[in-house]
């Protein structure tokens, strides 16, 4: 097995129990298209989202789980320019922001794509590094380039874990294309000394692929809920997998779009000792404390109980 | 355990890929596409056996099955090779661009025994499935008029030309995106009698159309309004709805919820109540071995493999022969004068506003 730690290992990040997620300030919502509309509505300027992300910061929720979306890059202007406000604050990118590359390469083509997400050190490297690889049919080139390109967002934020997203994640997993999860991983440790993360909707079948490549205690983010709601071999194969490779696992869709209600949902995976932290979303100040109580609650009763 | 080999890498064909290979039940023999690059890659980093030439691949490649993800207008001769040499095949959507050849083809797969399916996904998506059921089970009565639509992001000002943006070839908004909620209402109803008031409108696109809009008729009364429009922005990702009147209800659908409404005089189904009942994805999609995109990518082909074993087929050749010849007369009527057409009048350069806009000298 490869050891992908940085030469230096530093001591590994920390995460905290609640983790805020960005599906609500996209338009995302996996029970009903007219909820995405009315948020999507909602958050169409920034500083709504960041009232909210201020909301969450006071009920003690700083890290921030969120897409490489374009708006991203304004909440991270805000954090950044205000350091006393947002000094605790923790970014957890996940990209690639398919719809982005989607729409990209369909208006620009595969070069001008590449062209208009260089990363800040120039054209030279990005050209040397993206040149090379196209030439070498290496995708380590592209993938680091492409990494780059989309960290540029987070220049001076604190951003200890990086994420890949599951479209992404999945689409290599089935490919059986071996390689790509380690070179991600290494360069995440490597050049940001950050955790490599990847979001699944296929954890067991992943977290054996991640073994393979030596991508040693991956940060793993996946659907977790009572009801097995896109759980690709439902709970039982999830817990066997993370008993038998170790890993950080990060639940989300824990409600499962709103099919179970929040106290149930949350004493389920208070009880689950594999799950270490729990990414939500929520928009209003009731919901966000409503549901830190319930998870401060379980987890206290599970404390107590142990 | 059964023998695939996969042609065309583009997007689709890369999601089927990824989805097929991860089948415990199959063994990806062989992949195939002209780019000589993409294949380079994909075959160095997964270690498929790679072919740029589809009929090397048929010969050399110890298959059962093909599934075929090319640009539409191959569909016809890649899908005849395939059967003429025993293999099932799943083929992407639209099936044919000429109707006539589906059918001598979907009847020589029947000949010959051959499990054939296109990928008309939305089939399997749970919500979908739901209103199939109910509208079977008569739990809005006599359907009397249907709403057919769909939206989406995908053409929003003028590209450069490929396949996608010919009709010809196959492109377009009738062959890549009508044709979904249209498939869902021949699933519903079978192929209506006519179709009339088609409008193939290009907004963006040279070569073909931007936006779908015309009205099924079937014997019996039955209308369906198919309303398709991919250059809307404000949509995220495609979006698929069918909304269904019937004498004892309504019933509407998308991806991801259903919401009935049934008349308290009427016989109720199941689990439902008088008034309006609302279903999400949770409870209605089933769950997949393998999850890329959407259950419905995974059950399409699960489906698929299962019916090569011996399981229940859906969207074989002779339905998708029942889409493709409803787009068929969506073009035959498009921009056909009806009988109440009024010639535009005939603007007079006189008058005040011809003196304001025309005769300053």
């Amino acid at each position: 097995m490869t050891d992908t730690m940085a030469p230096d290992k530093p001591a590994p990040h920390q995460m905290d129990r609640l983790l805020f997620g960005d599906n609500q300030f996209f338009g995302i919502n996996h029970m009903s298209e007219e909820k995405a509309r009315a948020g999507a509505m909602r958050f169409q300027r920034t500083q709504a989202i960041v009232d909210v992300l201020d909301i969450a910061l006071a009920e003690g929720v700083r890290t921030f789980m969120c897409t490489t979306h374009d708006r991203i890059r304004e909440i991270a202007d805000v954090v950044r320019a205000d350091p006393a406000k947002y000094g605790d604050f923790v970014f957890y990118p996940g990209m690639p922001y398919a719809h982005k590359y989607a729409n990209a390469v369909t208006e620009d083509g595969y070069l001008g794509t590449l062209k208009r997400f260089l990363p800040s050190e120039g054209l030279f490297d990005a050209a040397l590094r993206g040149g090379m690889s196209i030439a070498g049919k290496d995708v380590e080139g592209l993938i680091t380039l492409l990494v780059d390109a989309e960290m540029k967002m987070f220049d001076g934020v604190n951003a200890p874990v990086i994420f890949l997203q599951n479209v992404v994640v999945d689409l290599l997993l089935g490919l059986g294309f071996k390689d790509a999860f380690r070179i991600f991983a290494d360069h995440c440790r490597q050049r940001y000394a950050a955790e490599p993360g990847f979001i699944t909707m296929n954890l067991p079948l992943l977290l054996r692929a991640l073994e393979a490549q030596g991508v040693a205690n991956p940060v793993i983010c996946a659907n977790m809920n009572k009801i097995g709601f896109r759980m690709s071999g439902g709970w039982e194969a999830y817990a066997r997998a993370m008993d038998t490779y170790p890993c950080r696992a990060i639940a989300m869709s824990i409600f499962a779009s709103g099919a179970i209600p929040p106290a149930e949902a949350i004493a389920w995976v208070a009880d689950q000792p594999q799950i270490e932290s729990i990414v939500f979303g929520a928009s209003s100040r009731g919901n966000i404390r409503n549901t830190v109580e319930l998870v401060r609650a379980a987890d206290a009763q599970r404390a107590l109980a142990a | 355990m059964v023998r695939v080999g996969v042609v065309g890498m583009g997007k689709m064909g890369l999601s089927h890929l990824s989805v097929i290979n991860a089948h415990p039940g199959v063994e990806v023999a062989g992949i195939c596409d002209s780019a000589k690059y993409v294949l380079d890659v994909l075959g160095k980093y997964t270690g498929l056996a790679t072919f740029t030439d589809y009929d090397r691949m048929l010969a050399d490649a110890p298959l059962d099955a093909v599934l075929i993800a090319t640009p539409s207008a191959m569909h016809g001769s890649m899908v005849r090779a395939a059967l003429d040499r025993g293999l099932h095949v799943f083929c992407e959507k639209p099936f044919c661009l000429d109707a006539d050849e589906g059918a001598e083809l979907a009847a020589l797969a029947t000949a010959k025994g051959l499990v054939c399916q296109v990928g008309y996904h939305n089939r399997f998506i749970g919500a979908f499935r739901e209103v199939k059921r109910l509208v079977d089970a008569g739990a809005i009565g006599r359907v009397t008029r249907v709403m057919a639509e769909a939206y989406g992001s995908v053409v929003t000002k003028p590209k450069g030309s490929s396949w996608r943006t010919q009709r010809a070839q196959g492109g377009g908004c009738l062959y890549d995106y009508a044709a979904h909620p249209i498939n869902l209402v021949t699933w519903l109803f079978g192929a209506p009698a006519t179709v009339a008031g088609a409008a193939l409108v290009p907004v963006f696109s040279a070569e073909t159309d931007d936006q779908v809009c015309g009205t099924l008729r079937w014997d019996g009364g039955l209308t369906a309004q198919v309303s398709v429009d991919w250059t809307d922005t404000s949509v995220r990702k495609m979006t698929t709805r069918l909304t269904l009147w019937g004498t004892a209800g309504r019933l509407y659908a998308d991806r991801q919820e259903i919401q009935l409404f049934v008349r308290d005089d009427a016989p109720l189904p199941d689990g439902y109540t008088a008034g309006w009942n609302t279903r999400y994805t949770t409870e209605l999609s089933a769950p997949v071995d393998f999850y890329l995109r959407g259950e419905e990518y995974s059950a399409q082909i699960d489906g698929w493999i299962a019916a090569i074993g011996g399981g229940v087929l859906e969207n074989d050749f002779a339905s998708a022969v029942e889409t493709d010849r409803t787009l068929a007369m969506f073009i035959a009527n498009d921009g056909a004068v009806e009988a109440n057409y009024r010639a535009p009048a005939v603007a007079a350069k006189s008058g005040i506003i011809g003196k304001l806009m025309g005769r300053r000298r």
